[in-house]
């Protein structure tokens, strides 16, 4: 097809259509991160955005934390605390974990496959740009005065507006819609990165598993998200419009929004444990100096739990008056979805068995994965058992349960994860002594918190309460749990202190040599800090784990030995002919219209119309954007896209193929 | 033939814009059946105001049903016009789906005020306000289309519609069709599936 | 398949096309089908309705995707996305409705 390069070729300097604007060009400054396409710099600014907001839910549980520490506490009233702990919820969920996933997904998921970025880089940035638009829209709801108060699950009839007076509910829905259609746009485009821009010889199962828990999330998102779209769209109705969908008085059966909610809801607790799993799939092995175990059965097992995820949301209603005969069939389904997750748990402690550990900070949060959400997953189980849950629901048993998924699972996950690539993003290692008191203040703390609400919660102390009697025998754990909170937060002080002082340190200093763990996959190929083109050629794949491959081999003993050194396998980083999409101004422009909307919805329709003159200008400018800048700092290698075997970035890695009737002078 | 205009280079052989189409058509079906299913729970809760079997106009609405098949075909043919080169009659095929998709539009407005009229608001009932959502959701849709083929049409007029990309009217028109295959859901079980009257 | 251009032969493996007489065929063969369902408005086929209804709807539903959507001449990843988010929709919400008691109470 190379009318298609050719009219790349000539299309990026004629004449531009309706007058468009040239795109930008890259080379540094925050106009650089506004207008960036490139995977790598989206994956850090979804990863520092996302840990901003967990500074803002850190703070949010640590009120929390501060007045529940005493029977009676007096340190926020009743409606702040139902704020307070709806938007620490609504926070960690949708603005921590989920883009800290996406900001991992982001980085690594092309490098691992051997690409050069991801199919559309545009829609990459809208899906970022949008995440932070709904995250700012939704905390804006403080600085109103009137943040959601209906927890991160809005049961209806409470979220109505009889009981939920004020905005606070409609922040939560279009804040969450938002940053919902971020996910979604992010779905798709990971989808078919990750089908149509392997390197060659990259089979599905060459993949890394983090790749494949990447994937199997992002068809989570493509199904879960719209039925959450839905339920939004229903709320938001009910509330602004007066239609009838949850209302009682008027017939309605308000169940609808719990099942909708949850038909959502559980597929999104595998979209939060899933990309860590994959993490630790990664992290494990590289520090067990072991392959990992099972790789067959990782992967099968992570597919299986994304489809059986749908088949157990009744499981979080089983006290809601849907029958027996539903608790039961649910009970079941929710019982066999422990299975895969066994399986996951057993592997990665067969991994390590006889292996060679070596016990880094980023190993000590895997292993802390694995023995926390173990644990989770063990209340978990109890949950599933219906007539047990009867007892369980609504207490503080249920808390535990998912904190120990959630922060011990998910959370832990990315601690490891920034450990171990930290020097492929920035370059320098992260220290190891300040590492391991982040570790340990922080798996310390997190026990003294929510292991003790295990107790509380089968001795009867209700969640979602603002303040308990005394005399209940809930103070001491209490207590317990709030010293507990602050030193997690102390312990994530460590972490924030590591970051600064290793980039300090490490300042004038060269970059860290390529791959200092002796990693297996192919992101380790590139020097660190990872260049802005990523490959300079592209890498040809023969197995699982083919960067470990190239530089270690068995001989005839069946011993390990070295083949080659990371330095003779490493590529030098320095191509400069690979073609890369230019930046666009459009999906920043395109994202900031949403929250207009919003504000315009809650207060006054007047601004709903800037709000859409932007998302119109953004959609019809980016459409009719030339492709890509030949005069570009990355250079014009039109010519010899011959040899280039990462075409699956080039052609098809642009947009719309309308770019192309733009850049085609007929 | 440039079927696989998008294609070159990639893994599965297929163009990256057609995959990322199917993709979002997959979670779309999410979409709608969650409308759907919310309506069918609420097509009995309508003690104020009318019932659905009272209120239907099916004879009308089978007319304009049937509108919005034919626009599939005609889609289908300015699609098919395009891969020969004929960019004359894509233009013409891609107004009349347009012209088509925008009578649906109108019949289905001509639907919601007589249901007005008749006492069926968007808040008079569980049932009015399901049925009025799922089918705005519906309309919605289609009118994006229209705009999408409207934009269509007016990059054949400036001619950047060729036959090299003619992919992109095949991915509007994947589009298309699903908007008219979510019809033919709508109008099999909401309307001709018989509904509860008073 | 019916007459073919050069330049579809030309095109590559698989990429076989409905002529434009054939899709008017399958759009007569729609309407057709249309026409047969609106008439269960005015004509008491008994019982068998709803399961005739939703025949009727299928087949529709198929001709539209595989002929006008290319789905049988496309690669069979396009379908499999499609029938996987069909599936798994269909799926959940007809467990959903179940819950409700949507068959038996409608």
């Amino acid at each position: 097809m190379s009318e298609t390069v050719a009219e790349l070729t000539s299309g990026g300097g004629a004449a531009l259509p309706l007058g468009a604007y040239s795109r930008p060009k890259g080379g540094g400054g925050w106009r650089d991160w506004v207008t960036t396409v490139d995977h790598k710099k989206i994956g850090i600014l979804y990863g520092g955005t996302a840990l901003f907001f967990f500074g803002i839910g850190g703070f949010e549980a640590l009120l929390i934390r501060l007045q529940l520490a005493t029977p009676n506490g007096t340190v926020v009233g009743a409606d702040l605390y139902n704020q307070l702990y709806t938007m620490h919820g609504v926070t960690m969920v949708f603005l921590v974990i989920m883009p800290l996933a996406a900001a991992f997904a982001n980085y690594l998921l092309p490098l691992q496959i051997g690409a050069r970025d991801v199919a559309f880089p545009r829609l990459n940035a809208l899906s970022f740009w949008l995440f932070l638009a709904g995250g700012l829209f939704l905390n804006s709801a403080w600085l109103m005065g009137d943040a959601p108060d209906g927890g991160w699950f809005a049961y209806a009839p409470n979220t109505g507006v009889t009981f939920s007076p004020g905005h606070g509910m409609d922040f939560y829905a279009i804040g969450l819609q938002i940053a919902g259609i971020a996910s979604l746009i992010s779905a798709m485009n990971l989808i078919v990165t990750v089908l149509n821009m392997r390197a060659p010889g990259m089979t599905l199962f060459k993949m890394p598993v983090f790749t494949w828990m990447i994937l199997v999330v992002q068809f989570l998102l493509l199904f879960a998200i719209p039925v959450i779209t839905v339920a939004l769209f229903l709320l938001l109705f009910d509330r602004n419009f007066g239609a009838n969908f949850f209302n009682p008085e008027m017939g309605a059966d308000p169940l609808l929004w719990q099942h909708l909610f949850w038909i959502f809801g559980h597929p999104e607790v595998y979209v939060l444990i899933l990309p860590s799993f994959g993490i630790v799939s990664e992290v494990i092995p590289t520090f067990s100096r072991k392959p990992l175990f099972g790789y067959e059965f990782m992967v099968f097992s992570g597919i299986a739990i994304g489809f059986m995820g749908w088949g157990v949301w009744a499981h979080h209603m089983f006290v809601s008056g849907i029958g027996p005969i539903s608790v039961g069939a649910f009970t079941l389904s929710t019982m066999f979805i422990a299975v895969p997750t066994g399986v996951k748990i057993l592997n990665w402690m067969a991994t390590m068995w006889g292996g060679k550990i070596r016990l880094t900070t980023s190993m000590l949060f895997a292993t802390g994965v694995v023995s926390m959400f173990t644990i989770g997953g063990l209340s978990g189980v109890t949950h599933a058992v219906s007539p047990a849950d009867t007892q369980q629901t609504d207490t503080y048993y249920v808390v535990a349960h998912f904190h120990y998924v959630i922060f011990g699972g998910a959370l832990l996950g990315f601690f490891a994860g920034f450990y171990f690539w930290w020097p492929k993003a920035f370059g320098h290692l992260l220290g190891e002594t300040l590492g391991k008191w982040n570790f340990w203040l922080m798996i310390i703390g997190f026990n003294m918190t929510f292991g003790p609400m295990h107790i509380l919660g089968l001795n009867g102390m209700s969640r979602r309460i603002d303040t308990y009697s005394p005399g209940f025998g809930f103070e001491f754990w209490n207590l317990f749990a709030t010293v507990g909170a602050f030193v997690i937060a102390s312990g994530v002080a460590c972490f924030a202190l590591n970051v600064i002082l290793s980039a300090r340190r490490a300042r004038g200093l060269p970059p860290e040599p390529p791959d200092p763990w002796d990693a297996r996959s192919l992101e380790w190929f590139t020097p660190n800090p990872t260049p802005v083109h990523n490959f300079d050629e592209v890498i040809e794949v023969s197995t699982l784990d083919e960067f470990w491959h190239r530089k270690w081999t068995t001989d005839e003993n069946g011993k390990v030995v070295r083949k080659a050194t990371a330095e003779e396998v490493c590529q030098k980083g320095d191509a400069t002919d690979v073609h890369l999409p230019s930046p666009s101004y459009w999906p920043v422009v395109l994202a900031a219209g949403m929250p207009l909307i919003g504000f315009g919805l809650l207060y006054n329709l007047w601004i709903c119309v800037p709000g859409t003159m932007l998302v119109l200008t953004g959609i019809y400018a980016w459409v009719f954007e030339p492709p890509d800048d030949p005069d570009g700092p990355f250079g014009d290698g039109h010519g010899d896209h011959g040899d280039h075997g990462d075409h699956g970035g080039e052609s098809s890695g642009d947009e719309s193929s309308s770019e192309r009737e733009a850049a085609s002078v007929e | 033939m440039d079927h696989d205009q998008g294609s070159h280079g990639t893994g599965t052989g297929i163009s990256n814009n057609k995959l990322l189409m199917w993709v979002f058509l997959g979670s779309e079906c999410l979409l709608f059946g969650g409308l759907i299913s919310a309506y069918l729970i609420n097509r009995g809760r309508f003690h104020t105001g009318p019932a659905p079997g009272d209120i239907f106009d099916i004879p009308f609405t089978s007319v304009s049903s049937f509108v919005l098949l034919m626009s599939s075909l005609t889609m289908v043919l300015a699609l098919s016009a395009l891969q020969r080169g004929d960019i004359r009659n894509n233009r013409i095929w891609l107004l009349t789906t347009a012209l088509l998709g925008s009578l649906f539009i109108g019949g289905q407005v001509y639907e919601f005020t007589s249901f007005l009229r008749e006492g069926l608001g968007y808040t008079t009932s569980p049932f009015s306000s399901a049925f009025f959502t799922l089918t705005g959701f519906h309309g919605i849709h289609v009118s994006v289309g229209i705009v999408m083929l409207m934009s269509l049409v007016i990059s054949s007029y400036r001619g950047t519609l060729t036959k090299k990309n003619s992919e992109t009217v095949e991915i509007v028109g994947l589009y298309w069709h699903f908007v008219d295959v979510v019809w033919i859901f709508i109008f099999t079980v909401i309307y001709l599936v018989p509904s509860p009257t008073s | 398949m019916s007459t073919e251009t050069a330049a579809d032969l030309e095109a590559g493996a698989g990429h076989e096309h409905p002529t434009d007489a054939k899709y008017v065929q399958i759009a007569i063969l729609l309407a057709v089908i249309t026409a047969a369902e609106v008439s269960t408005y005015y004509v008491d086929i008994g019982p068998i309705l709803i399961p005739a209804l939703m025949v009727m709807m299928v087949v529709k539903f198929f001709y539209v995707a595989a002929w006008f959507m290319h789905l049988r001449f496309d690669s069979i990843l396009f379908t499999r996305f499609f029938v996987t988010g069909l599936i798994l929709a269909t799926a959940v919400y007809c467990v959903f409705l179940t819950v409700f008691e949507f068959w038996s109470k409608g």
